[in-house]
């Protein structure tokens, strides 16, 4: 235990100063964060993160694993938004393969990614509100994250962990009621983030906290390597879901909310435009989606149909070999992007040709916007801290892997 | 959609921007090149890998601005043991390319470019804490997912899945 006592070298500049430990257990680190603050008072001199608390070595358990093994994998890097990570793996290892796939399986994964991007969006507003006070966001955003789990649970039989992509395709038919589920969700919920809206927005109170505070410019941005809301609420316009679009994201027509002012209430305009743009997108998902298969025709990648595998003989024979032997990827390396709740979740998987990947790397979108952390604390105050830390939205779980 | 084969001749794709680019500013830079699934791969040489990245990111034409990663992969045992990865990313063209620079295995080493991109910070230690890759010049190289005290690197092949019991 004794990176818990070695202290990293912030040590006392001037007799002024004091060093004072936020974490690893501390509600508003939302998980083990450990921050190290040096303060003159109420002011922050310097910070510095700690992390690696949450570290379970992911990636070195890949490279054990089948290419169809590591998907559940995924799930657990960023908890709160499973299905991007399930959709940023699988799309990998498909390029590498080369693999096609039909268009309701492309459908259906921007439908319950967009769902995804919903539901940790309100995790984050909700904890986020409560960290700097308002608690009662943080009881309205977990009503509708609710049914959100709830069509999670319908879809792949888990709320969380769903782990429902699969290489070539989806794990299972949506099941019989999940469209109509979706879109009564859908219809209900613009008007639910006007409830939210009118909690905060206007809220003189969480104007004081949020305006001005914790700013950083578009140019600090892009060079500490940040990524999504937190870098579009600096005023930089990209958004790889319409700029380098993957899985049929061009496709669909939506907007991609900026805002210039960088500062906590940048980003939190930021992400309540992105609820509302997220269900255009669900909604659109659910007017044009194509009937068809769910799972590519690649009989030695995908698993066949439970009702195939106990009437014929090949169908039996592939099951057997790809649960025993996988299946072999060709060589190569590919990095895929995608746009996570919280920026450039990246999968950088390398093949030596055999059925378990010599590499994957995930690019963690949490781990570079972190990095901003001190740029924007550093000069203010202790209480703004805290908000800074919200406002990046950050998921140990992913930081760490 | 069959695969189509990797292009991994530096003459049929030195006209490709950025690598078109690195051979007119200085031709023993560039070790080769790979042309594979739509991803550009440029094998740097290690020791002008920081002026590479400095031109990479001020080209007017298509300013790589962003560092989207940094990484590595150990091939052990074949020499040279290491590829550093980096993954830029130009967000006003939105194109992307991979620079990688091989290490050899006892003592790697390389130039950091914390100076050129200072996101670098946290890729790099990461890279140091799993694999051991010391990056001359970076201000603060130390573990950060691992234990300070830890022993080995985890990410390297000749570590064990479950550690040394």
């Amino acid at each position: 235990m004794s990176h818990l006592t070695t202290m990293p070298e912030l040590e006392p500049g001037q007799d002024r100063t004091m060093i004072l430990n936020m974490g690893p257990q501390h509600p508003s680190t939302h998980g083990v964060l450990r921050v190290i603050l040096e303060i003159d008072g109420e002011n922050v001199v310097r910070i510095m993160p700690d992390i690696g608390y949450l570290h379970t070595g992911i990636e070195k358990t890949c490279e054990a694993k089948f290419y169809q093994q590591v998907v559940p994998l995924t799930d657990r890097i960023d908890y709160l938004c499973p299905l991007t990570n399930n959709l940023c793996y699988v799309l990998a290892v498909e390029k590498l393969l080369g693999l096609e796939i039909p268009p309701k399986a492309q459908w259906m994964r921007v439908l319950l990614n967009e769902l995804t991007r919903i539901n940790s969006h309100l995790v984050w507003l909700g904890t986020h509100a409560m960290d700097i006070g308002a608690l009662t966001v943080f009881l309205y955003c977990f009503r509708e994250r609710e049914d959100i789990l709830r069509l999670f649970e319908a879809v792949s039989g888990q709320r969380m962990m769903t782990s429902y992509f699969r290489i070539g395709g989806l794990a299972l038919e949506p099941p019989l009621g999940f469209f109509e589920q979706t879109r009564k969700f859908a219809d209900r919920f613009p008007g639910k983030v006007d409830e939210y809206e009118n909690l905060l927005t206007g809220n003189p109170i969480w104007m004081m906290r949020t305006k001005g505070v914790a700013k950083i410019t578009a140019e600090d941005a892009i060079a500490l390597g940040a990524s999504g809301p937190t870098l579009r609420g600096s005023g930089v316009d990209f958004d790889l879901r319409r700029d380098i679009p993957y899985s049929g994201y061009e496709n669909f027509k939506f907007k991609v909310p900026v805002s210039r002012e960088g500062d906590v209430f940048a980003r939190y305009m930021c992400r309540v435009q992105e609820l509302r743009e997220s269900i255009a997108i669900v909604q659109q998902a659910l007017d044009g989606m194509p009937e068809g298969p769910i799972k590519a025709d690649a009989p030695k990648i995908v698993l066949p149909d439970r009702e195939k595998m106990k009437t014929q003989m090949e169908a039996l024979i592939y099951h057997f070999k790809i649960i025993t032997e996988g299946f072999a990827v060709p060589e190569g390396e590919v990095y895929q992007a995608v746009e996570s709740p919280r920026g450039e979740m990246g999968y950088y998987v390398v093949s030596d040709g055999t059925p378990k990947p010599y590499r994957v790397h995930m690019r963690a979108a949490c781990l570079a916007n972190m990095q901003t952390l001190p740029k924007m604390c550093e000069g203010r105050l202790l209480a703004d801290v805290i908000a800074a830390i919200g406002s990046i939205d950050i998921v140990l779980g992913e930081i760490d892997r | 959609m069959p695969l189509t084969p990797a292009v991994t001749d530096l003459q049929q794709l030195k006209t490709h921007p950025a690598i078109a680019k690195l051979l007119a500013w200085n031709s023993a830079a560039v070790e080769g090149a790979k042309f594979d699934r739509d991803e550009t791969t440029i094998y740097i040489e290690r020791s002008w890998l920081r002026e590479a990245c400095v031109l990479l990111r001020d080209d007017p034409g298509c300013p790589f601005n962003f560092l989207s990663d940094v990484t590595c992969v150990d091939w052990f045992p074949s020499e040279p043991r290491f590829e550093v990865v980096y993954q830029l990313l130009s967000i006003p063209k939105k194109e992307r390319v991979r620079l990688k620079v091989r290490l050899e295995g006892t003592a790697p080493a390389i130039d950091t470019v914390t100076s050129v991109w200072p996101a670098a910070n946290y890729f790099e230690r990461e890279v140091f804490d799993l694999f051991g890759i010391r990056f001359t010049g970076h201000p603060y190289l130390r573990r950060l997912l691992m234990p300070e005290d830890w022993e080995g690197y985890p990410l390297r092949k000749d570590y064990p899945v479950e550690g040394y019991r």
